[in-house]
């Protein structure tokens, strides 16, 4: 029975450290594959974090309320059954029942990110950061763990790599100060930006967002060579279907136009795997399955976009239930780790506020985007006349480092297609445990 | 400020030198009645005299032998070696008498001798006239290596190693000779034990001297336009090299580039790595590189010989790897 | 029976419900929710969800455009609420 550490999880990109809220199990329980064990307090919001194994817990690291930086021993685990190393070699992205737990490193990987991206991670990981003679004294006067210091482009940690996690971390302390008890309303998928050395951490939670988003868009439009794709697409015969659907079920099983966009973004996304993966360490990883980011915006400000598991396995009736429970705990708190970072695609649909359209920016490391305005009756040709018909405008951004316009195009048209077709069929059980969220805009 | 040629600039060093110090004269090849090989005694015979401007044999053992003996007995010699290629023909007397007299005698001998001679490559003159020694003779504890860079440093350098009671070997760098530059007329002196900042910079330290000082300069002002701001260390002296000033660099730019117009094997670029590594290892935020003259005998041809040299944009492209920016770029 | 201001505060607390923020704004009858309180259709499902809780009555998706203002909300609940 291997021992294994459960790290402190990154939960965002950039996320230099989180805080151990409440600990879902103590030493000596049993945890199954998939299991919620902790909660972790992000500078920004509450996140369930799941264990990929059966195993026993040994010991907890880390008290509650108690702050660590990412990759920091929180737990120490016996796994059960066989070693983590044979059974644990999938793709994390590819699997989502085990996503946290990297493929086995026999030798320590010089080249790899030091920065780990799970949070499972085998004791006997030696594997060292490189770091400039600079950068190490420099962690060590400001007390930087360098294990979890994200190296520069060269792939050496730097003195300004450094200084970046040490303002960051500075940032998150003064935030967790600042935030004392108060239970978090809201977390975020955003990375967690570092903050410019010499900057003053941000005290306020809104404030903090802001500067993620900003972090994560500014990395976005630094990094991905955008291209952009639209096409207006005739919704009249599915928006028909919704609406005889919607007469025919109940108000808690009704069905909203989201939900039937983001059902054909996920099944028009598993077939396109240049637009559904994520873009990182110079390679693109395509994903055989579709998380779908659903981008959340916050009333009065504020973005989030928590993935739908699986999504290219849910039929419309499936993806509301999927929406409305996403959407309630983006606001009630409890959304999972996986979650926050899983991401393969993102939808992004401004049309209840009554814009045409929209060119999306990609949330990095995914490699495309979504984008759908507003649904309007427009006259179009038909068959040499003048027809009225329901038109939405969607449109695609793609990251040109993984795919072309040409491919691209294709995506589009067969999205075209998925939306200006019926759904063939969509389940009616609503799941009594998900009630419609509170306040939360989809 | 007025402007002059650097071989003028080591005339006027020279006539200074022997204006002042009636002890002092000179010797080398081809020095009198032909001007010196560079021209740079042109005239000096006339004004002088054969006894002060003394023409030698092409004997290079000899007359730098002479030149010993002469400091030994109290005279103040500059000879002149054609180029540091033909020094090796002296190096019995430079390094087993000129460098070692003092500690032999237990202080009692020294030999205030002061060697001028060219070094270095890029006017066609082939692999027996274009190498570039100066780095050797900074192996050899007891002699003073300097390499003028500029015009004012070829003017005033000379005349303050002629002071120094121990032997002193000037590098000239025979592309320079041609070279303008401005001379500042209120300098009446200069040292010759400080490295300069010939452009101060906060991104990266580019250590080097002679030639390369120039092309080094003519590379950060490449890069200045794409927002690299570099620091040219003109190093001047190879021994004692000025720990000080480039530790004080590599302490501000956390970045070294050395470039170095020797070869890199064992070269005055390992030196000053090794001292870096030694005194400010934990300044480095990057592996330092080097540009260094390709390990060939220097070629004839034009183009292999400019290929085999540092320019400035090996220079620039060296110094942009050590910034991580074939790519990077500063993050706000 | 119920008058109709009690309706009207019925609705306005099924909205707050919605939108926490929008306790205590004063809402005309003819001002555009979706444009005022910025709710988007998930909003408004939520909306009649509270409607549904509070009236006991269903609304229709074909009836949904009705809860995008008090007034017409109000009309409409006065309508087909058996005994509001």
């Amino acid at each position: 029975m291997p021992e294994l550490t459960f790290i402190m999880p990154s939960l965002g990109a950039d996320m230099e450290r989180g805080r151990v809220g409440a600990w879902r199990v103590k030493a000596g329980d049993r945890i199954r594959r998939g299991q919620v064990i902790v909660d972790v307090d992000t500078d920004k919001g509450l996140i369930d974090v799941e264990c990929f194994h059966d195993a026993v817990v040994q010991e907890i690291l880390v008290a509650e309320g108690h702050e660590v930086p990412v990759g920091a021993p929180i737990a120490r685990l016996q796994v059960e059954g066989a070693t983590a190393a044979t059974t644990t070699a999938t793709k994390a992205a590819a699997t989502p029942t085990a996503p946290f737990i990297p493929p086995p490193t026999p030798t320590p990987v010089r080249a790899l990110s030091p920065l780990p991206t799970s949070a499972l991670m085998s004791a006997d990981d030696t594997a060292r950061p490189l770091a400039s003679p600079l950068a190490k004294r420099r962690a060590r006067e400001l007390g930087v763990d360098l294990a979890h210091v994200r190296p520069g482009p060269e792939g050496r940690i730097t003195a300004e790599d450094v200084e970046a996690a040490a303002a960051w971390a500075a940032r998150a302390t003064a935030q967790t100060a600042a935030q004392t008890a108060a239970v978090p309303t809201t977390a975020v998928t955003v990375t967690a930006p570092p903050t410019p050395a010499g900057e003053a951490p941000p005290k306020d939670p809104k404030e903090a967002m802001r500067r993620a988003i900003a972090a994560s868009m500014s990395r976005s439009k630094r990094d991905i060579p955008h291209y952009y794709l639209w096409q207006d697409v005739d919704v009249t015969d599915t928006l028909a279907w919704l609406k005889a659907e919607n007469a025919r079920r109940s108000l808690s099983e009704r069905l909203l136009f989201a939900a039937v966009l983001a059902h054909a973004v996920a099944q028009t996304a598993s077939a396109f795997p240049e637009c559904n993966g994520t873009h990182e360490g110079g390679a693109h990883r395509p994903s055989d399955v579709v998380h779908l980011g659903f981008a959340t915006s916050q009333r009065g400000g504020g973005l989030i976009a928590p993935a739908i598991l699986n999504a290219d396995g849910k039929d419309v009736g499936a993806m509301m239930m999927a929406i409305n429970d996403l959407v309630a705990r983006v606001r009630s708190g409890g959304l999972r780790g996986s979650e926050m970072t899983l991401g393969t695609i993102t939808l992004s649909s401004l049309g209840d506020t009554g814009v045409d359209g929209t060119l999306p920016v990609i949330q990095p490391p995914q490699v495309a985007i979504v984008g759908v305005g507003r649904v309007v009756d427009r006259a179009i040709v038909r068959a040499g006349a003048i027809v009225v018909r329901s038109m939405v405008t969607v449109s695609v951004a793609a990251d040109h480092r993984v795919s072309d316009g040409a491919r691209g195009a294709r995506f589009l048209i067969a999205l075209d297609k998925a939306l200006s077709t019926p759904p063939a069929s969509a389940s009616s059980s609503l799941a009594a445990d998900a009630p419609p969220p509170a306040e939360a805009r989809p | 400020m007025s402007t002059m040629t650097y071989r003028e600039a080591c005339k006027q060093a020279i006539r200074q030198c022997l204006l002042e110090e009636p002890r002092a004269f000179m010797m080398g090849e081809d020095i009198g009645d032909y001007g010196g090989c560079y021209g740079v005694t042109k005239g000096l015979l006339a004004e002088f005299g054969p006894g002060r401007i003394r023409d030698a044999p092409l004997a290079e053992s000899g007359f730098v032998g002479a030149g010993v003996g002469a400091a030994m007995g109290g005279m103040r010699p500059i000879v002149e070696i054609m180029t540091c290629n033909f020094a090796l023909l002296a190096l019995d007397q430079l390094i087993n008498n000129a460098a070692t007299l003092r500690h032999m005698s237990g202080g009692k001998v020294g030999v205030p001798l002061v060697v001028r001679m060219a070094t270095g490559g890029g006017r066609q003159l082939a692999a027996q006239h274009s190498h570039s020694f100066e780095g050797w003779f900074a192996h050899v504890p007891g002699l003073r290596i300097l390499v003028p860079a500029t015009v004012t440093d070829a003017r005033h350098m000379l005349r303050t190693a002629l002071r120094e009671a121990d032997p002193v070997l000037l590098f000239e760098h025979v592309f320079l000779y041609t070279m303008e530059g401005e001379l500042d007329d209120t300098v009446k002196a200069v040292d010759i034990d400080k490295a300069a900042i010939r452009r101060p910079g906060k991104d990266l330290s580019i250590l080097t001297s002679g030639n390369t000082v120039w092309k080094s300069l003519e590379a950060a002002t490449a890069l200045a336009s794409d927002g690299i701001d570099v620091e040219v260390v003109d190093l001047r002296v190879l021994r004692p090299l000025d720990d000080e000033t480039i530790m004080a660099s590599v302490k501000k730019t956390h970045r070294v580039l050395v470039v170095d117009e020797g070869w890199r094997s064992g070269g005055i670029s390992a030196e000053l790595f090794a001292r870096v590594c030694e005194q400010a290892f934990d300044e480095l935020d990057a592996a330092p590189m080097r540009v260094c003259t390709a390990e060939v005998p220097i070629p004839y041809p034009k183009h292999l010989e400019d290929a085999a040299l540092p320019q400035p944009a090996t220079i620039a492209a060296a110094a942009r790897q050590v910034l991580g920016r074939s790519g990077r770029m500063p993050r706000a | 029976m119920m008058t109709d201001p009690e309706i009207r505060a019925h609705i306005l607390d099924a909205i707050a419900t919605v939108v926490p923020s929008s306790r205590g704004v004063p809402l005309t009858d003819d001002v555009d929710l979706r444009e005022e309180l910025e709710l988007d259709s998930m909003d408004i499902l939520r909306v009649l969800v509270g409607v549904k809780e509070r009236f006991g009555v269903e609304v229709p998706d074909a009836d949904t455009s009705k809860f995008f203002r008090v007034g017409s909300a109000l009309a409409w609940i006065k309508t087909h609420a058996s005994s509001p």
